[in-house]
């Protein structure tokens, strides 16, 4: 299977990878895996106090499209808002990337772990 | 004819691995194209597609994670198409370490040690949730086959850890 030129692009160069500290309260910590094969995503976000995603950060094992799709969410995420992040939506990287139709499920991942990230910050906004 | 059926085995997840592959290479016998090399046309068709269905049976039935996944399609739950991810923090945190562990084994003293030991971890992991998932998939409860396919999920996360060790494994042997 080939992969496309962006694809390749993010693979070789992946923006933005490495982590926070997840007890940062200014941190958002989403966490998923694809069962069909056994990738697994960690993207945190840094959200300033109104809510606009200041830097991204992400970390995959995974295969180079989950990687690429990763790298590309935290490209996208920066500057946005956390609700505008939200409406990412799958269709959205894979088409950017041209993914095939067996990758799919790697930009569903980034899509979930965008959504995820955003719960966790929610989760811990009403507890505070 | 389930794939069960074929080998002539109960439909469970318990299968006997001593007479799985005799009754494999009987059938593969039996059915094998060279066999039906004077038949017609059709008879070939059919000794071909029959072999293939063997094989297919074979390698679902062998490995407790494909045989498990295989069961619950027979009762009408498809995880072999699903796209849906998962979301258990506890768990994907897990999984997290054990990858970053392994993706940093290189810069270790003793990596082939380290290796061996995450290798035994995850086995015992894949073995108690084989035993969760045997009980699971004997039981008559009614979340029992949602509880089963849970535990298939996350076991494709600890065997595709064990076979990126065991590619690990080979490239630091080759030092």
């Amino acid at each position: 299977m080939a992969y496309s030129e962006k694809v390749i692009d993010h693979y070789e160069n992946p923006r933005n990878v490495g982590g926070f500290d997840k007890n940062d309260p200014s941190i958002a910590t989403g966490m998923v895996g694809a069962p069909a094969c056994g990738d697994v995503m960690k993207l945190q976000l840094k959200i300033d106090k109104n809510g606009i995603i200041e830097d991204a950060k992400f970390k995959t094992y995974g295969c180079g499209s989950a990687i690429a799709s990763s790298s590309l969410v935290t490209e996208w995420v920066k500057g946005k808002s956390i609700d505008e992040a939200s409406t990412i939506s799958n269709m959205d990287i894979a088409e950017e990337l041209a993914l095939p139709p067996v990758k799919i499920h790697c930009s569903i991942l980034a899509e979930d772990a965008i959504k995820a990230a955003v719960a966790d910050y929610k989760s811990r906004q009403v507890e505070v | 004819m389930n794939y069960f059926e074929l080998f002539n085995i109960p439909v469970s997840f318990d299968v006997d691995l001593s007479v799985l592959p005799q009754t494999y290479q009987q059938l593969q016998r039996l059915t094998h194209p060279d066999k039906f090399a004077s038949g017609s046309e059709q008879e070939k068709l059919l000794a071909i597609q029959k072999n293939a269905q063997v094989n297919d049976a074979y390698s679902i039935l062998k490995s407790p994670l494909s045989r498990a996944e295989y069961l619950l399609s027979l009762r009408g739950i498809d995880l072999k198409h699903e796209q849906q991810t998962i979301k258990d923090t506890a768990f994907l945190m897990q999984q997290m370490e054990w990858r970053e562990e392994l993706a940093e084994i290189a810069e270790r003293t003793d990596p082939l040690d380290v290796l061996s030991s995450l290798e035994d971890e995850i086995n015992q992991s894949i073995k108690s949730d084989l035993t969760k998932l045997r009980n699971f998939l004997e039981s008559d409860h009614e979340m029992a086959e949602q509880n089963a396919a849970n535990i298939i999920r996350q076991l494709k996360f600890s065997y595709k850890m064990l076979s990126e060790i065991e590619l690990k494994e080979d490239v630091l042997s080759d030092f």
